[in-house]
């Protein structure tokens, strides 16, 4: 697969149809950089003209503004900008519910103002336009799958029906869990909980959200956002249920059915 | 006799009315106290949600059953208080049901509708009594509730359930009065009502003398009850029948999952990476703290939150540190954040002006632990019934730890450094950003 650079797009004068954001999870983690090169062969495949910035994309600074460091966000939305703005980016893709809220709602006031669409959205409409046609029988014909929303992507943005309407397509049983949509529970990493322990409890939310979608008997817990799907991934393991249940990223299902 | 009740009444409601705008008052110069923003004009689309989320409930109806118990008190409190009306003008002006022989058979229909309502609420308020105190619903069993805000709660049901019996009692005893032919009845028939021509029996064995006594006092009784609610009313959590509404009108849910920009610091990092356009000479007036310590440095709009919150703890149901048995509770945000204000109002009401207490919201009321277990997942803003945000409380206390303390646990101290020198919140290098582009998939 070649991965077009915004750089060397810029230096043979071509501008890109989409920027594809790709994010620090999708850049450096290595179970959300296979999501990352699944969406990027769905962007090959469809004849999409799209870039990736590479080593110039930085840290939106989410995590760090979630955590209360407003310093460090101004800097990395301050450089993000100039370096998006310098290329005249009018529109922006990424598989990263977090990076997605910032960038649509955040950055607009920064100096920042861009068409921000969440892979979600962005691969129903391909479906939807036909663009991505789904084999007859990817192999989740039937199967039992469960939808993970994420807190960036529903509650907060009210995108709940754009990847349910993927797996949809796909031919797939979808199965919800005890709490679902805006009802949805966290999978425990936002608000930079990533990147620290926990507090004290009487258990791990990753731990009570795995639980729920084990519940559903669902062999897939589909999610799309590449902190839900490690959080998840990581209850599993707990729950010693690694051979029998597989977390998956909407763009890694629909890949494998092209 | 007949001008000594009247002048009593006018001198209680007088009193009653005068406490009431005093304490609201106290309430919307603490509201003031925070910052100024949060609280701007939303013109339709504030009243639209006001509409739609105050009068129309619609967060109630997440839950149909509870959204329509609900309604029924709710409605109730709202028309019954129609009646109040007739009630005042007939204690001021020393008549009795000012507004029968006005309104004709319609005001039989009126009050047979305010009875049925009546009886609703009764009914409504025991069911509440006892879901609060027998069936055991989760968000009714937090600790954050004991004490105070449990007794609150009962107290209002109670009060409800008294000040409707009374009514039901007056309207029994006015209606067989009236059968009885007793003069100052008979002037305005009535003819009985529904609800408490039930009650006849129980009351046809009084004395016509007894019978007046017991009118009177039932319609004494349910007009002080009422202003003694009213009263009640801005020191409890049922304040968010008033303040539901403005909250509903200033709050924006399109802004779900943003957060408050800080300008002030916008500005520093912008003339610290392009120098050219920092303004030279001094700068430009005494630098605010960064986000909040105490309720001061929060804005009007949590403030506004604070009084409106009803505990209802539908915020902490669906909050995912709450229902792993974390220390944060949303529900307690809100109460902490109320409480802070509260004695902050007291001491300012004592001494004339603000004196530090050597108290603060952080660590004298909210501590860091529950700050720090907040995913920003957003259900306690989704879950709010009176659109109150806890949230945002939650992040400006952050900020404030973080910038003005520098104090993070250690993992984040070492996130940021890594955001800062490798631009993502892991230790790798930039130069391998696009590495996954180079391998095979
Ligand atoms: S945003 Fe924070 S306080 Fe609110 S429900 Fe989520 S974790 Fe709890
Ligand atoms: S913040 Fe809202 S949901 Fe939470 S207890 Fe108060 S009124 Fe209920």
């Amino acid at each position: 697969m070649q991965v077009p650079i915004m750089s060397e797009l810029a230096a043979r004068g071509e501008t890109p149809e989409v920027l594809f954001w790709v994010g620090c999870a999708g850049s450096f983690d290595q179970r959300a950089q296979r999501i990352t090169k699944a969406f990027a062969s769905i962007l090959e495949r469809t004849g999409i003209r799209y870039a990736i910035l590479g080593k110039e994309e930085l840290c939106t600074g989410d995590p760090a503004r979630r955590a209360g460091n407003e310093f460090l966000f101004q800097m990395m939305a301050y450089q993000n900008i100039q370096i998006l703005n310098g290329y005249g980016i009018q529109k922006v893709v990424t598989a990263c519910p977090h990076c997605f809220n910032i960038l649509k709602h955040e950055y607009p006031e920064l100096g920042g103002t861009y068409d921000v669409v969440h892979h979600a959205e962005f691969l129903q409409t391909l479906i939807d336009d036909g663009r991505i046609v789904l084999k007859e029988d990817g192999g989740f014909r039937g199967k039992k799958i469960t939808y993970h929303d994420s807190c960036y992507l529903g509650r907060a943005n009210g995108i709940y029906e754009a990847p349910r309407k993927v797996l949809q397509a796909l031919d797939a049983e979808l199965t919800e869990m005890k709490s679902c949509r805006s009802r949805g529970l966290c999978c425990g990493a936002g608000g930079g909980q990533m990147f620290k322990e926990e507090e004290a409890g009487n258990t791990r939310v990753n731990l009570a959200r795995t639980d729920e979608a084990i519940a559903t008997g669902a062999k897939i817990i589909a999610a799309a956002c590449p902190f839900c799907n490690t959080m998840i991934t990581d209850g599993i393991k707990v729950r010693e249920r690694e051979s029998e249940t597989e977390v998956l990223d909407i763009a890694e299902l629909v890949a494998r059915s092209i | 006799m007949e001008l000594l009740q009247q002048f009593a009444f006018v001198l209680v409601t007088g009193i009653s009315v005068w406490l009431f705008n005093r304490r609201i008052r106290g309430i919307r110069r603490n509201i003031l106290l925070g910052r100024d923003h949060g609280l701007t004009s939303r013109g339709s689309e504030g009243w639209k949600q006001m509409l739609l989320l105050a009068l129309g409930q619609r967060k109630m109806f997440r839950n149909p059953l509870v959204a329509i118990l609900h309604l029924i008190i709710y409605v109730g409190f709202v028309i019954i208080n129609i009646e109040v009306l007739e009630i005042l003008l007939d204690g001021i002006l020393g008549t009795h049901r000012l507004f029968a022989p006005v309104m004709g058979v319609a005001y039989t229909g009126l009050i047979n509708a305010f009875e049925w309502l009546a009886a609703g609420v009764i009914l409504v308020c025991v069911i509440f009594l006892a879901r609060r105190h027998v069936t055991n619903v989760k968000r009714f069993q937090g600790s954050d509730l004991d004490g105070w805000p449990r007794t609150d709660a009962r107290n209002i049901l109670v009060a409800e359930i008294i000040l409707m019996t009374l009514f039901l009692l007056m309207n029994a005893a006015d209606t067989l009065l009236q059968g009885r032919g007793q003069p100052g009845y008979t002037a305005h028939p009535t003819g009985n009502f529904m609800v408490s021509s039930m009650l006849h029996p129980l009351l046809q064995i009084w004395s016509d003398s007894g019978l007046i006594a017991l009118e009177r006092t039932a319609w004494w009784l349910h007009i002080v009850g009422i202003f003694a609610f009213l009263n009640y009313l801005p020191w409890s959590k049922h304040l968010h029948i008033i303040l539901a509404f403005p909250n509903a009108y200033y709050a924006k849910p399109e802004d779900n999952g943003r957060m408050e920009n800080m300008a002030d610091i916008q500005r520093e990092v912008l003339y610290a990476m392009q120098p050219e356009l920092a303004p030279t000479g001094s700068d430009t007036g005494t630098p605010k703290r960064f986000g909040a310590k105490d309720v001061f440095d929060l804005s009007r709009k949590s403030l506004l939150d604070a009084y409106s919150c009803t505990e209802c703890g539908r915020c902490s149901s669906g909050c995912p540190a709450s229902q792993t048995g974390k220390k944060l509770s949303p529900r307690r945000i809100m109460m902490a954040t109320r409480d802070r204000l509260e004695e902050v109002g007291r001491l300012i009401d004592r001494e004339g002006e603000f004196k530090d207490d050597g108290r603060t919201l952080l660590r004298d009321h909210i501590s860091e632990e529950e700050l720090r277990a907040c995913t920003t997942c957003n259900a306690c803003v989704e879950e709010c019934p009176v659109s109150i945000r806890p949230v945002d409380i939650i992040l400006e206390m952050r900020r404030y730890l973080v910038m003005e303390e520098s104090n993070a646990p250690t993992e984040w101290t070492m996130m940021f450094g890594n955001v800062e020198n490798n631009f993502a919140p892991w230790k790798f290098s930039p130069e391998d950003r696009d590495q996954w582009t180079k391998e095979s998939s």
